[in-house]
């Protein structure tokens, strides 16, 4: 425990206010960037660690995010991906509130239908509904079920 | 309020009374004024014979009155308007909408925007609950739904029809013979959800090997717009042509059903066998939809 936050402290210093973003499955550290829109145009002052050593959970990822706290629609984006992440927020560099993440049992508006015959994919004013079922994701409107590549379908 | 939108939203009590109560229509044990004074619009999005004029007929025979939105041409849909407007518009001036859209799950946004009950008359690939009804009565005129062993030929993999009616067998404990040409297989997702329901899909090539095992035989167009050329579809076509010859030595009470229209899936000679039932299927239309439509409007 002690060499991994040894370690830890080498790849990524404290933030003074912000998120942490622990135990992101290892390798999805730039996807759960990607799902909250985080991209190379915009200002965030940003730490990532890939494939650090975990005791629990072999590799993780870890993002820190200055300045921005997170809100519940993009905690549940993360958790789509990595089931496992915890979020901190920090402030005046103490951990304020840290939360799990849970995957709710419905999604509106985070997922896009893969169906190109889905009427969620028109100029019509709704939003995606997907709920979550045991081998991936159900198209409310269209019945589709989603069950790989669930990153490569988030909005 | 009752919407009528996908067959899996019906439970199997609900089932078995809207096709006792066709049963009953059928024996003309209703009241021909029931619908008096209620106004049913009629929403085609997409051509449609059969399942349009159906909803008409039902609706007459009740005493109500039909609107029609007459072709999408000449509707507010070319000019741009969401379905969303159409029907929170439509609303105002119907007690109940039947809906047919190319859009799958166009049917469930219009019921969430309806303020009248809506019933799906086909979306898209999606569903078309009054079909499987109304293929669910007609078997029921012929024999217990419980447990038959139902052969499902054709296009599977697209056809809305085979889905929601191998579904709605599921809730029956059906055994489904899938006999499709290669890449026309009903969806893997359809066939773990028949699993989970304790249902037995048997996949076949060919429907002379299990034809004779049969209580119902199903037959679907293949439907000639998924082929690359004309060629290959003729090919897959005529290999699953029904003809009589190919109906010698079935179980004397199997039935033939089609949801039609046909194109040269079923041998006109096949007509005039005691198997043939896809026409009394269609004119079951009517009974199933006037039970449908009782239901939503009264």
């Amino acid at each position: 425990m002690k060499d991994e936050t040894a370690q830890q402290g080498l790849l990524i210093s404290p933030i003074k206010n912000g998120t942490v973003i622990d135990h992101i499955t290892g390798g999805e550290a730039l996807n759960v960037l990607k799902i909250i829109g985080i991209t190379g145009t915009t200002h965030e002052c940003l730490s990532v660690a890939t494939n650090v050593k975990s005791r629990i959970m072999g590799k993780k990822d870890i993002v820190k995010i200055e300045n921005r706290e997170l809100r519940e629609e993009e905690v549940d984006r993360i958790a789509l991906i990595a089931p496992n992440a915890s979020i901190n927020i920090i402030r005046d560099y103490k951990v304020f509130e840290k939360k799990g993440v849970t995957i709710p049992a419905l999604l509106v508006g985070i997922v896009r239908c893969p169906n190109p015959g889905c009427i969620s994919n028109t100029n019509e004013p709704i939003q995606s509904r997907f709920e979550v079922v045991p081998n991936g994701l159900h198209c409310l409107y269209c019945d589709w079920v989603i069950t790989r590549d669930i990153t490569g379908h988030i909005i | 309020m009752t919407h009528i939108i996908s067959i899996r939203d019906l439970k199997r009590e609900e089932i078995d009374f809207l096709l006792s109560e066709a049963g009953r229509i059928q024996e003309r044990c209703f009241d021909e004024h029931a619908l008096n004074g209620k106004i049913l619009a009629l929403l085609f999005f997409e051509p449609s014979t059969r399942t349009r004029m159906s909803f008409e007929a039902a609706m007459a025979r009740l005493g109500g009155t039909s609107l029609s939105v007459g072709s999408v041409e000449a509707s507010s849909m070319a000019k741009g308007e969401t379905l969303a407007d159409t029907i929170r518009v439509v609303s105002g001036y119907a007690d109940a909408i039947v809906l047919r859209h190319p859009k799958e799950g166009a049917a469930r946004l219009a019921s969430e925007f309806a303020s009248v009950p809506v019933i799906n008359a086909g979306d898209g690939a999606g569903q078309h609950p009054s079909q499987t009804l109304l293929d669910l009565y007609t078997i029921r005129q012929s024999m217990p739904l419980e447990r038959i062993r139902i052969g499902l030929l054709g296009d599977l993999r697209y056809g809305r029809t085979a889905h929601s009616l191998a579904y709605a067998l599921s809730l029956y404990h059906a055994t489904i013979f899938s006999i499709t040409p290669t890449g026309l297989e009903l969806p893997d997702a359809l066939v773990r959800e028949l699993a989970a329901h304790g249902t037995e899909v048997i996949c076949c090539d060919n429907v002379e090997d299990v034809v004779r095992d049969l209580d119902v035989l199903y037959v679907t167009r293949i439907q000639r717009e998924r082929f690359p050329d004309s060629a290959s579809y003729f090919k897959v076509a005529s290999s699953y042509r029904i003809t009589p010859e190919l109906l010698t030595g079935v179980k004397d009470h199997l039935i033939v059903l089609h949801p039609l229209p046909r194109v040269d899936e079923i041998d006109p000679r096949v007509d005039s066998l005691p198997y043939a039932r896809y026409f009394e299927q269609s004119w079951n239309g009517i009974p199933v939809r006037m039970a449908m439509l009782q239901r939503v409007m009264k």
